[in-house]
């Protein structure tokens, strides 16, 4: 361990080596504090592997079955340490396959670089083989993206990349390399980027925007507070704790959001949006003061913006100035990393309680908890429920799991009722709504905090478009948990599909393998359960065991989940059934 | 909300590929970009992108906002015609003989204001900056005759208000 951090430190030095640019990347990787990588090998980025080979002691690389597995293990290891996840590809169809998940990082602001190679410089732009334009390809995914075609750019813009990526509002970046670059040699020094000319990460606030802010909270009758993943991202838990606790003011989440604040605070009200709780929707249009923090009023979260929040004067804490009345119009935006603005609002706000407007919220709960929630997870009817497989977890788990989930009736029910007492615990595909991202995901959340328990929720369906990464928990051994809700459906769609479509079911039921067979292929420890009586048992020895395990769970095929609000409809019309 | 023509100018870095990430900007919202035009600008090594677009003032806010967030942008601004002095260039190539056969190709030339940039044999061509209603008058006139090739710049346009961009470096040098 010390003469691993002696050469560690040596590589972050000032002192000119000189070494091949494929050299050049491992040492730009260790001086970023880089010691996982997710990828897949090929033709173009094979000088770095070979130099991977011999620094395999300092770096480790997890080989996925396929390179989106690369990059959701790379998000996921990104969502659960707030590090940048780091993923390589060859180029071409290696390149290409990493579309997905930096299309899913960039919209739900997650740090990631990715390192692709290229075909050598003389050969860019003659069709050569496994040549494709992912730079072009990745523009609109990207936060920023380069291709280096000189051994000499490596050490800048590889620095360029990891600041970009992690700084201000996080995003992918992509860095492509062509193998001339790679084979080249070049006097090696390497200089950590902390700014770039033209880029401002984190904007300053407004003047006297804290105070208009303030001034607004203390004089609501009925504030409502709205915290997305910003508050993650910028490690603002406490100062979001502080601030909900002085100002006594009920607070709900996104989907992102969720973890960032203790599922059993009091004054956590739930999860606002299409799936979200009965009272935060309906409240929404009720509040007199909205206070959105780290959040970007996502349709999905707002409904039908001519009816989202009329009444109410809207606050936005935002460290993205593009999102500020991007969808819905504010009276008041607070610039800033949510840390710094919710710390320097705290003296401004009043000490109160809202006691008779929280319980506005808490009666909404009961009508959904009689109507809905004691249904979903204290069910007395034939068939399992996807709520009562992650009550049995909530329950096994202590509230201290994080929970990966993939997309689609599972994640809305896993969101809803799983608890967290830690933040950095939800790990899902918000913005993009990925299926297939749970698996991968949870195989980096996991290796990004081996002191925890990870369990990995996921649908029948989006479980078959990432499979082949069993062979990672395989291989490597990684003791994540995996649970497949299994309902023989493509679940959100049927539901859909029955509400909206006369319930015709066009390509949406599945006809699936043997599961639990397909784990014990991987050598993977597989159990099924189809009775409630033995659900509990089994989840027990889920988490009880110290390796991989994989649970299938068939639960009822047509159960639909609720509350909803229709698409295109008002947070208003949000139904109970 | 009303639409309206507004100029967008972004100061950046010279940066290969910062084109297609704003273009796609425009892709992406479907708003046509009416004119486009990148030089260099008042500041050594700041490129400025001049692009003109009709649309309502509520749109263009929002994509001066995702212009700025792009990492290599420096600034962006938007303002209306009456904000900025603009000015497009236009080329025109005519048979020579019309400069003959057809008197009144004199008279468009003189009250154009237009230059004769070079003549020969074959053919002629006019050179015309000004506003761009001026130069599809002289479009217009001219068709009659027969125009063998035309083209029209995009808009170049300053503001009558300061753009502080080389204050603004300044303060990212500093921070």
């Amino acid at each position: 361990m010390e003469t691993l951090k002696a050469q560690k430190k040596d590589s972050t030095t000032q002192k000119t080596i000189r070494i091949t640019g494929a050299e050049a990347i491992i040492h730009c990787l260790l001086a970023e504090g880089v010691d996982l990588i997710y990828g897949y090998p090929g033709g173009a980025i094979m000088p770095v592997y070979d130099e991977l080979y011999k620094f395999q002691d300092r770096l480790t690389h997890i080989l996925t079955r396929h390179e989106q597995g690369a990059t959701h293990a790379a998000q996921g290891y990104a969502r659960v340490t707030g590090r940048v996840g780091v993923a390589m590809a060859t180029s071409g169809p290696g390149a290409t396959n990493l579309v997905t998940g930096l299309a899913d990082a960039q919209i739900d602001s997650t740090p990631m670089v990715c390192i692709t190679g290229q075909v050598t410089r003389s050969l860019l732009g003659s069709d050569a083989f496994q040549e494709t334009d992912i730079v072009g390809i990745s523009t609109p995914v990207t936060k920023w993206n380069y291709q280096i075609t000189r051994v000499e750019e490596i050490p800048e813009i590889m620095a360029k990349a990891f600041y970009i990526a992690k700084s201000g509002r996080p995003g992918p970046v992509l860095v492509d390399i062509t193998k001339n670059a790679q084979f080249d040699e070049l006097d090696f020094v390497y200089e950590k980027c902390t700014k770039v000319r033209s880029y401002k990460p984190v904007p300053k606030p407004e003047a006297g925007s804290l105070e208009k802010a303030a001034e607004l909270i203390n004089s609501a009758k009925k504030p409502f507070i709205v915290f997305g993943q910003g508050v993650i991202l910028g490690e603002a838990e406490a100062e979001l704790k502080a601030f909900v606790e002085k100002t006594g003011i009920p607070a709900a989440w996104t989907i992102l959001g969720l973890s960032a604040m203790d599922t059993d605070h009091p004054l956590n009200v739930g999860m606002v949006g299409m799936h979200g709780n009965y009272g935060p929707n309906l409240l929404t249009n009720e509040c007199d003061v909205l206070i959105a923090i780290g959040m970007r009023f996502d349709d999905r979260v707002t409904g039908n913006l001519d009816t989202y929040a009329k009444q109410a004067k809207v606050i936005h804490f935002e460290i993205d100035p593009a999102e500020v009345d991007k969808n819905v119009k504010v009276d008041v935006a607070v610039l800033g990393n949510s840390k710094e603005t919710l710390r320097d609002i705290l003296p401004l706000v009043d000490k109160k309680e809202h006691n008779a407007w929280k319980a506005e919220f808490d009666k909404m709960y009961q009508i959904e908890y009689d109507a809905l929630i004691n249904k979903d997870i204290h069910p007395t009817k034939d068939g399992l429920t996807m709520g009562e497989v992650i009550e049995q977890i909530n329950l096994a788990s202590d509230h201290k799991a994080v929970i990966v989930s993939d997309v689609g009736q599972h994640q809305m029910i896993a969101c809803r009722y799983a608890k967290f007492k830690q933040s950095k615990s939800n790990i899902t595909s918000g913005g993009l709504g990925t299926m297939g991202f749970g698996l991968p995901a949870a195989i980096g959340a996991k290796m990004g905090a081996m002191d925890r328990e990870v369990v990995a929720i996921i649908g029948d369906g989006g479980y078959q478009m990432t499979i082949q990464e069993l062979g990672v928990i395989f291989q490597h051994n990684v003791p994540v948990k995996i649970v497949v809700l299994n309902n023989d459906h493509l679940g959100m769609v049927r539901q859909w599909q029955e509400l909206f479509f006369d319930r015709r079911y066009a390509s949406t039921v599945m006809t699936n393998p043997d599961f639990v067979k397909i784990a014990e292929g991987y050598h993977i420890q597989a159990r099924r359960v189809t009775e409630r009586g033995d659900l509990q048992e089994a989840v027990q020895e889920m988490m009880a065991s110290k390796n991989p395990y994989f649970l299938e769970v068939k639960v009822e095929k047509e159960d639909n989940v609720f509350p909803m609000i229709p698409s295109g409809a008002s947070v208003s019309d949000i139904r109970l059934k | 909300m009303e639409k309206q023509w507004y100029t967008i100018s972004a100061y950046s870095e010279n940066h290969v590929g910062l084109l297609n990430r704003i273009s796609g900007i425009f892709l992406k919202r479907h708003i046509n970009i009416e004119s486009l035009n990148v030089s260099k600008s008042e500041i050594e090594g700041v490129s400025k992108f001049t692009i003109v677009v009709f649309t309502t003032e509520d749109w263009t806010r929002k994509i001066v906002g995702q212009i700025e967030k792009q990492v290599e942008v420096i600034k962006a601004y938007y303002h209306t015609d009456d904000e900025t002095i603009y000015q497009e260039s236009a080329l025109f190539k005519i048979a020579s003989h019309l400069l003959f056969d057809e008197r009144q190709i004199q008279n468009i030339i003189k009250e154009s204001h237009s230059q004769i940039v070079t003549v020969n044999r074959e053919f002629f061509a006019l050179a015309k900056t000004g506003r761009r209603h001026e130069i599809d008058e002289m479009h217009e006139a001219l068709e009659p005759y027969g125009i063998l090739q035309f083209v029209r710049s995009g808009r170049i346009a300053v503001t009558k208000a300061t753009m502080p961009i080389s204050e603004m470096l300044q303060e990212f040098q500093e921070n």
